[in-house]
């Protein structure tokens, strides 16, 4: 944004100035921890800046733009992005590719090339994946119909195999069946993954992939027996063209359908190899890198935004005859924002943890074991739906507590909440995720309660625990072992007493599948519950390894303690429930609890610079580094078009009004 | 005239608005406001509620850039303006001549008044007054219809007269030129630029530099400065927490109301789509069916109908009292100006993310603008914001519960809604009480668990109350212990609205002379009240209101109430009475025919406007030409 002459832009507003003066420790030594090394951090910063240096890839407008000016921006960086690539060297899965925050077409391209590569025969990658990847084609995955999503069995295409023409028939048979909501597939693709329930000799063989081709390699035209389009506005994306297909007797050569693990001869003869369960693991990978890329990178931006405004923001008095104070002085705010910064490193340190696990379970995989799988698959679905629900509702509060300018667009805000929100839905819908790890820990506890092995995260569930808490002062809930132990007892509790209720229900004479639907609240809660236990445990681990970082060290300790107590505070009920924490001990954790806010309350901001975003990434009035918030606010606010066209309204609604004329219209 | 005539009346029919851009709803807007003047003197409509549901059916519930010269301009000449004033201002601007705004919020300051820092300087030389917007904080940022509409607007300054400054008083200013509506000089005006929601509303901004206006235009009924430049005070200061109460009562209604739409859609929705299974082998059911869908819905479906009530008391409290504040009677509204300000920050936040629950409801599609939730979410969502920030709405209610506390400490009685707080010295005497008491609460009882509510509420204020003064006790000053309490004193004003409105909810059962519907409406009663007990088991354990084997009935109970409201669900949300057009949802249509007409719906998307879209010759072919 360009400086305006005898703008403030640039300098740091005193109010924030002060706050990085009293930081506790060295933002710099956090950033690079963070980052996993100060190479690490050098070279982010290299690219952010190769990027942000290049107009082509400038937000500077978006949030002026319509939908169709969002879209063609997105096509245009992300066609200059293909030539950047091809310049620099950069690769798809490099450090450049994430240093893009958004705005970019052919996303679902790359999905299109990725299931090619998992999904297809040698010859199919062969033929398809040079042309994915010079562009001769724009791809496409339609998985999603109007009627069916996480559901994937309920999905309604149908492709007959044809044996005479030795060509799959696809259709739509209904209008619930049409595919909604693939990205990229409105406007741009010429080609898609089409998942079709497959038929041979009227037998149906379930869901498989098929590469159909809907647009005209010429003219971009809709090919015979295709209806394409957009699906309208959303809550965001709308620089996605999300779309709809409709398939009639559509028909593609037998070497469409994808075909490492299932065939279909030339005389009909379905043939499958290999395991299905590797199905599986897309999805687990898909949930695993999203958490860190979608969920909690936002998270981190809310957070700054609202937690720099909130030391520039001046509202009311605390002592009479001082200056307003900053509004993160306010208890209330403080309780707002802080447990939701804790969170954000909480998530961050979660996301290593997930990661990890799933290298090991990868290489496992790799040597042809698969006994890490279901483990894999449960706790990503459970994370990336606790984390999600936890980090959206975060943001919102970010969003909210920055009051009235939190609403307008140009805070940044509704964005990253709009953003942040959709992952709650897409790659399978929470609910349903806490329902299947919910089926994992409880398979996990019948066997574990028999004595059976379990995987090394759920022994604890067999664990016997201590029945009181046995903290005696407030101080005794800053001990990691105390709280950690509180939320194991909570999670195996809420574990074994939905087991049991399950037993009984099927005892008395409930089939199995009723006896389900009806403690699916319960199911839900305990799944919840041992993510999160999870997650405290993390942190604390994670702090512990710290120890040749005294500074940050402590701060991280207070953020997990934080993060800790904020948890029991909020979910009194089910920590009193048996009595393991008794009322006066919860007395006491709410102490703490409010006692950290004061204390984190210092390091609030060093917290956030630490993130090391850009002005340009986080691009939000509130949230700049140099706090010029109202400046930046009135400068930002002349750019909108309302300010710089004239509208119409005046000369044709207004002025009749005004002048008593508007009968004639 | 019937509402079907207005909303199929075609000069109000248009493109679906997720379709324009913000220029393009802007001016949609400000044609259907201008027609719907004429209409209304057309049809001879001044009764304000009924002007309310003339205006909601031609833009469909939605804000539109009118609002403040109708709901707050208008109003403020009416109340605060001398008879000569109203002669100058009101029927120019009933005629819409003058079209006005209220500009109050700067961009520094919300909700604490005290801290607006525009200034008026009284200059006795030529009787006028200067306005000054002395710095970018002090600049006027959020008035509705201020950006591109107004010619006026009410301005809040702080009034300097004589070397002293007054405090907050408000003037009239023109801002724009009649005739060419160019800005006035020493006026900048402009729109604020996109916002969350409100697309059709021109948000502005306003800086004046020494812009004059005569004397006279100080709205002066009550204070007034003489042409000396005397200073002459108003009577009471308190006669402002009625136009406050006023509009917070209808801030309540709002929540309610945008919530039942929200279950509206939810709700349908959810009963025409299908998905997975139940049971082996038998089609697939509608999700309604899923006991995590039903506790997702029917608790906000409760608590929609609570609102309704919550809204309806207020309301008809601030009339009943209105009659007293005209005759100088202001004895009972500290306790409703108190009790609004927490129920208006309560509704709002539970409101606004049960709008949100029930979007997400709704899969993937209710994220699609065609299920008309985000819409619902954004434009109520700055509720929780405007008219008063929610946390400083619960703090002011916390200074009145902790007042009466004291007084109740201190030997005295309280009336009202917190006159539970004086069963709290008698109990003081007995040391055992609360654990003789939690046996007591029948949970399928909702006048019993209106005394639930009340034990968490009293035990809640108290405790608040008691961490004040071991605050003070500490030697900090009134407002360090204050701060220091805030979030103590933030739960106790929770549990008091919420406490309020069970009970509102049990007593209106008692009226309802349909055994049927009273029937249907004890159980999503038992099931607000219930489900709240629930959500906060920890306030009850710990209180002892409840036993652990209480709190597991309660979940149960809770689960069987979901089974027993699902016959009834869709009837009780097709009892709100939404028409299709003032819904504006695909998912939430009446008939249910959702698949089809969202394909329909999405055709008139902007990018689907031509078959091949300009992106294609401009980036994609070059691309592929050069790979």
């Amino acid at each position: 944004h360009p400086q305006v002459q005898g703008s403030l832009l640039g300098s740091v507003n005193p109010d924030l100035a002060s706050e990085r003066q009293t930081a506790s420790f060295s933002v710099e030594k956090l950033t690079a921890w963070l980052d996993g090394g100060t190479e690490h951090t050098r070279l982010r910063r290299a690219v952010v800046e190769a990027i942000e240096c290049d107009p082509v890839f400038s937000r500077e407008n978006q949030y002026f733009e319509s939908q169709n000016e969002r879209y063609e921006a997105a096509v245009r960086k992300a066609v200059h992005l293909q030539k950047k690539m091809d310049e620099m060297g950069w690769t798809e899965n490099g450090p450049e590719f994430k240093a893009l925050s958004g705005d970019l077409a052919f996303l679902l391209h790359r999905i299109f090339t990725r299931s090619i590569s998992m999904l297809g025969s040698d010859q199919q990658i062969a033929k398809w994946i040079p042309l994915a990847t010079q562009y001769q084609l724009i791809g496409s995955y339609a998985q999603t119909e109007l009627g069916h999503g996480t559901y994937l069995q309920g999905l309604e295409t149908t492709a007959v195999f044809d044996i005479t023409t030795q060509e799959f028939v696809l259709n739509t048979p209904n209008i619930s069946a049409m595919k909604w909501w693939p990205g990229d597939m409105g406007r741009s693709a010429t080609h898609t993954v089409v998942f079709a329930q497959l038929y041979v000799n009227g037998k149906c063989y379930g869901l498989h992939p098929f590469i159909v081709q809907i647009r005209s390699l010429q003219d971009h035209s809709l090919c015979p027996g295709i209806t394409a389009g957009d699906i309208g506005p959303k809550m965001n994306f709308e620089h996605i063209d999300n779309g709809y297909l409709m398939l009639q007797n559509v028909r593609v050569p037998r070497e469409n359908m994808l075909s490492k693990f299932c065939e279909v001869q030339p005389d009909g003869t379905y043939v499958r190899r290999g395991s299905q369960k590797i199905n599986y693991f897309t999805m687990t990978t898909v949930r695993i890198s999203l958490i860190l890329d979608e969920v909690v990178i936002p998270l981190m931006k809310a957070c700054t935004i609202a937690i720099r405004y909130s030391v520039v923001r001046r509202q009311s008095k605390l002592k009479p005859g001082e200056q307003e104070a900053k509004i993160l002085d306010y208890q209330t705010q403080q309780e707002k924002l802080l447990p939701q910064l804790a969170a954000a490193y909480a998530f961050y340190f979660i996301s290593d943890y997930l990661q990890e696990l799933f290298d090991r379970g990868y290489r496992e995989i790799q040597r042809k074991n698969f006994d890490m799988l279901p483990e894999l698959h449960a706790f990503s679905s459970g994370f990336k739906a606790m984390v999600t629900q936890y980090s959206t509702s975060a943001v919102e509060i970010c969003l909210r507590a920055c009051g009235g300018h939190g609403y307008s667009l140009l805070s940044g805000l509704p964005s990253l909440y709009t953003k942040i929100v959709a992952s709650c839905i897409y790659e399978g819908e929470n609910t349903i995720l806490f329902l299947q790890t919910a089926r994992f820990l409880i398979k996990c506890f019948m066997a574990a309660s028999t004595g059976q092995p379990v995987p090394p995260s759920v022994t604890y569930l067999a664990a016997v625990t201590p029945e009181k808490c046995p903290a005696k002062n407030k101080l005794d809930f800053l001990s990691p072992d105390i709280y950690t132990e509180a939320y194991q007892h909570m999670a195996a509790r809420l574990i074994n007493s939905t087991a049991a209720k399950l037993q009984d229900l099927v005892q008395s004479g409930v089939k199995k599948h009723d006896a389900w639907n009806q403690c699916t609240v319960q199911l839900a809660q305990a799944a919840k519950a041992h993510c999160h236990y999870i997650t405290v445990k993390n942190f604390a681990e994670t702090v512990e390894k710290l120890e040749t970082q005294p500074g940050i060290q402590k701060i991280m300790k207070h953020l997990c303690d934080l993060f800790a107590l904020h948890g029991i505070f909020s979910n009194a009920g089910v920590f009193l429930h048996d009595g393991y924490i008794s009322g006066a001990q919860m007395d006491m954790v709410t102490a703490s609890y409010l006692d950290l806010l004061a204390v984190i309350r210092k390091d609030a901001v060093p917290l956030v610079d630490a993130f090391d975003f850009t002005d340009k990434t986080l691009n939000s009035a509130l949230g700049s580094y140099d706090g010029q918030v109202y400046q930046r606010l009135y400068e930002w606010a002349q750019k909108s078009p309302t300010n710089k066209q004239i509208s119409p309204a005046y000369e044709r609604y207004l002025k009749p009004l005004l002048h008593k004329t508007l009968s004639k219209l | 005239p019937p509402r079907a005539l207005v909303i199929n009346d075609p000069d109000f029919q248009h493109e679906d608005l997720n379709f324009l851009s913000r220029s393009q709803r802007y001016e949609q807007a400000i044609r259907k406001s201008s027609l719907m003047v004429l209409k209304l003197r057309e049809y001879g409509i001044t009764d304000p509620d009924e002007i309310y549901w003339f205006k909601s059916f031609v833009h469909r519930g939605r804000p539109e850039p009118l609002d403040l010269h109708l709901g707050m301009f208008l109003p403020t000449l009416l109340t605060q303006a001398t008879p000569e004033q109203q002669d100058r201002f009101f029927m120019p601007a009933w005629n819409l001549e003058i079209i006005g705004t209220y500009a109050q919020t700067e961009m520094g300051h919300g909700t604490h008044l005290r801290g607006l820092e525009t200034t008026a300087t009284y200059d006795p030389a030529t009787q006028e007054f200067i306005l000054n917007s002395p710095t970018v904080t002090s600049i006027k940022w959020w008035p509705g219809g201020l950006g591109k509409t107004s010619n006026h607007a009410i301005v809040l300054a702080q009034l300097y007269t004589q070397g002293q400054c007054k405090g907050l008083h408000a003037f009239i200013v023109p801002i724009r030129q009649l005739g060419t509506h160019e800005p006035l000089p020493g006026i900048t005006v402009g729109d604020i630029g996109p916002k969350f929601g409100y697309d059709e509303m021109d948000n502005g901004y306003l800086k004046m530099d020494n812009f004059r206006i005569p004397r006279e235009n100080m709205l002066m009924k009550y204070a007034q400065v003489e042409p000396d430049g005397t200073y002459v005070k108003p009577l009471s200061d308190k006669l402002t927490y009625g136009t406050m109460v006023f509009i917070r009562s209808l801030i309540v209604g709002d929540s309610a109301r945008s919530l039942s739409r929200a279950c509206t859609i939810a709700i349908r929705y959810s009963a025409v789509r299908h998905q997975s299974e139940l049971k082996p082998g038998e089609p697939e059911p509608q999700i309604l069916d899923y006991q995590t869908q039903q506790y997702k819905l029917f608790p906000l479906l409760a608590t929609a109908y609570a609102f309704h009530f919550v809204g309806a008391y207020i309301k008809d409290t601030y009339h009943r009292i209105s009659g007293d504040i005209h005759e100088g009677d202001l004895s009972e509204l500290p306790e409703l100006h108190a009790l609004t300000a927490g129920l208006k920050a309560f509704t709002s936040w539970t409101a606004n993310a049960g709008i949100e629950e029930c979007r997400m409801a709704c899969g993937g599609h209710g994220y699609s603008r065609c299920s008309g939730i985000p819409d619902i979410y954004v434009t109520f969502t700055p509720s929780c914001t405007y008219e008063g920030e929610n946390t400083v709405m619960m703090l002011q209610t916390a200074r009145f519960l902790v007042k009466s506390y004291t007084q109740v400490s201190s030997g005295q009685q309280v009336t009202g809604m917190v006159s539970y707080l004086n069963d709290l010295s008698r109990q003081r005497i007995q040391p055992q009480h609360v654990a003789a008491r939690s046996v007591a609460v029948r949970i399928n009882d909702p006048v019993s668990l209106v005394e639930a509510y009340k034990a968490r509420a009293a035990r809640l204020v108290e405790a608040a109350a008691k961490n004040l003064q071991a605050e003070l006790n500490h030697r900090k000053s009134k407002e360090d212990a204050w701060n220091r309490t805030s979030v103590d004193l933030v739960r106790a004003s929770e549990a008091h609205c919420h406490y309020v409105i069970v009970k509102l909810f049990t007593a209106k059962l008692a009226e309802i002379s349909n055994a049927a519907v009273r029937a249907v409406l004890t159980e999503l009663c038992l099931l607000y009240a219930l489900y709240g007990i629930s959500k906060n088991t920890g306030d009850f354990l710990q209180a002892g209101i409840l036993t652990d084997a209480q709190i597991t009935q309660v979940n149960q109970r809770v689960k069987e109430l979901l089974a027993i409201i699902r016959p009834n669900a869709v009837a009780l949300v097709d009892s709100f009475d939404f028409h299709d057009v003032h819904l504006g949802s695909v998912l939430g249509r009446y008939d249910g025919n959702v698949y089809e007409n969202m394909f329909e719906w999405a055709k008139k998307s902007p990018l689907n406007k031509t078959e091949v879209h300009e992106s294609f010759h401009k980036h994609l072919k070059p691309m592929q030409s050069k790979l």
